[in-house]
């Protein structure tokens, strides 16, 4: 078969893959993005005992394979069947969809966590001093100053982050989630067909892609009141693209 | 419970530091593989002939851009669609071959490694002090000295810390050969849960051998990095 026949036959498969992996992708940056500032102020403000077990977390997601901590969850949980039906927690455990999440979710967290640490870290000392001397309380200075402040840091390393999960949303295939690289798997193990395996690479591009440009666009915004100061003639000249 | 990793015929121990034998074989035939991939990628992008710019830019943004799972697969089956058809065209009444997973293994995540390796070495490249360079034309170096004895030896120092993070990540990458039936770490472990029934334990188990892994590099990595800027002096 050509490719495009392939396309054309298996396309509503490869689409409902692509809905899968940015539901997973999505789904695990967006419970870690809800954890991580807490984390991340820990991190920052806490006794070093108090940060040992933040610590040993983070060190744990980033040295041990993402695959392996997938396996943990998924097929480790097999071993507390028993307690885990008293408490009611197996049928989210027995479901490939919930373990690959919860797995993304606690990897993503980890190396979130540590990226907005370093954006925390960035903030100007005399901005926080200058919400201090106006009377701003600690959480007010955090929600207006230290944390807009921080995630214009982070970022850039934010959306890397973002896509490094995207790649690794396709381990979800291993244990049975039809995202697009299980979708692809399936096809392939149907047609031998190798040129499947090129629409799968072209749909992963297509979504970094995609990703790529949202998120440089929310960055300009982020940071639209510093264009303004620092480009001044830019806004005389029509507005194109400022970053390569 | 420490008899099933116990040594022999009683537990797995031996079992998983077969396994643990490939994991750590398969890393390091597959980094220099990666690096020469990486130097190759990194001075095409930096040639002056566009069409090179371009393959070079086009390999490393399209490897950085997939999933290494995907990239193992199209090497594993791609490789071994392309042998069978060369060795028919060759030699029609062979008997088709497969392509081993081992040398799938080296050559994907080589691939992977190479693609982020090129961009680390670029970056080191362009963070040379240019005044080198030019003192060196100044005394009348040629262009192939300047760079064998200045640009090069100083590479190092500049691309140690990139270079360090990539082995991290090509190490625990090694895990998804055992989605290729290689039997490394990952999957001696769950041949010895297909026995035992002990999944837990044994993932366990092959996290926390991961684990001491990375951080030993993260150690040795410090430790070369320390040795590579021993002549500089701190700001």
């Amino acid at each position: 078969m050509n490719p495009l026949e392939i396309l054309a036959q298996y396309w509503p498969r490869l689409l409902d893959g692509t809905l899968m992996t940015i539901k997973l992708t999505l789904l695990g940056a967006l419970i870690a993005a809800l954890v991580s500032p807490a984390f991340a102020l820990i991190r920052v403000h806490a006794s070093p005992m108090a940060q040992a077990p933040l610590r040993l977390y983070v060190s744990f997601m980033r040295g041990t394979p993402i695959l392996a901590q997938l396996f943990l969850i998924y097929y480790g949980s097999g071993q507390f069947r028993p307690l885990l039906q008293d408490w009611g927690l197996w049928t989210f455990f027995r479901d490939p969809f919930n373990c690959a999440l919860l797995a993304f979710a606690l990897n993503s967290t980890a190396y979130q966590t540590e990226i907005l640490r370093g954006g925390i870290l960035g903030v100007a000392r005399g901005e926080i001093e200058a919400a201090k001397a106006i009377g701003m309380s600690r959480f007010t200075a955090l929600r207006r100053v230290v944390f807009p402040h921080a995630y214009r840091i982070a970022w850039p390393a934010l959306g890397n982050e973002v896509i490094l999960l995207m790649k690794a949303s396709a381990l979800a295939s291993v244990v049975t989630v039809f995202d697009v690289m299980g979708r692809t798997r399936q096809v392939f193990s149907k047609t031998f067909d190798f040129s499947v395996y090129l629409w799968a690479a072209l749909i992963y591009l297509c979504i970094t892609a995609v990703f790529v440009l949202l998120w440089r666009q929310a960055e300009r915004r982020l940071s639209r009141h510093i264009g303004a100061r620092h480009q001044a003639p830019a806004t005389v000249q029509p507005l194109k693209e400022t970053r390569a | 419970m420490f008899e099933l990793f116990s040594y022999g015929d009683a537990g797995w121990g031996d079992e998983i530091l077969r396994g643990l034998a490939i994991t750590v074989q398969l890393a390091i035939v597959t980094l220099p593989v990666g690096l020469f991939l990486g130097f190759l990628a990194a001075a095409a992008s930096m040639s002056r002939l566009l069409p090179l710019r371009l393959l070079g830019f086009g390999y490393t943004t399209v490897m950085r851009g997939l999933p290494e799972i995907l990239t193992l697969f199209v090497v594993y089956n791609g490789a071994g669609l392309l042998i069978n058809a060369v060795l028919q065209w060759w030699a029609p009444e062979a008997a088709p071959t497969d392509f081993s997973p081992f040398a799938a293994g080296v050559v994907a995540l080589g691939m992977v490694f190479g693609a982020f390796a090129a961009e680390v070495l670029r970056g080191a490249f362009q963070s040379l002090d240019s005044g080198q360079a030019e003192a060196g034309r100044a005394i009348g170096m040629t262009e192939r000295q300047i760079f064998l004895r200045i640009r090069l030896p100083q590479v190092w120092r500049f691309a140690l810390p990139g270079l360090g993070n990539l082995w991290i990540n090509m190490l625990k990458d090694t895990a998804l050969v055992s989605v290729i039936a290689l039997d490394d770490l990952m999957r001696m472990t769950k041949v010895a849960v297909g026995v035992t029934k002990q999944p837990f334990t044994f993932y366990l188990l092959a996290c926390l051998i991961y684990w001491a892994m990375c951080v030993l590099s993260e150690l040795v990595l410090g430790q070369m990095e320390r040795r590579a800027n021993r002549g500089i002096r701190r700001a």
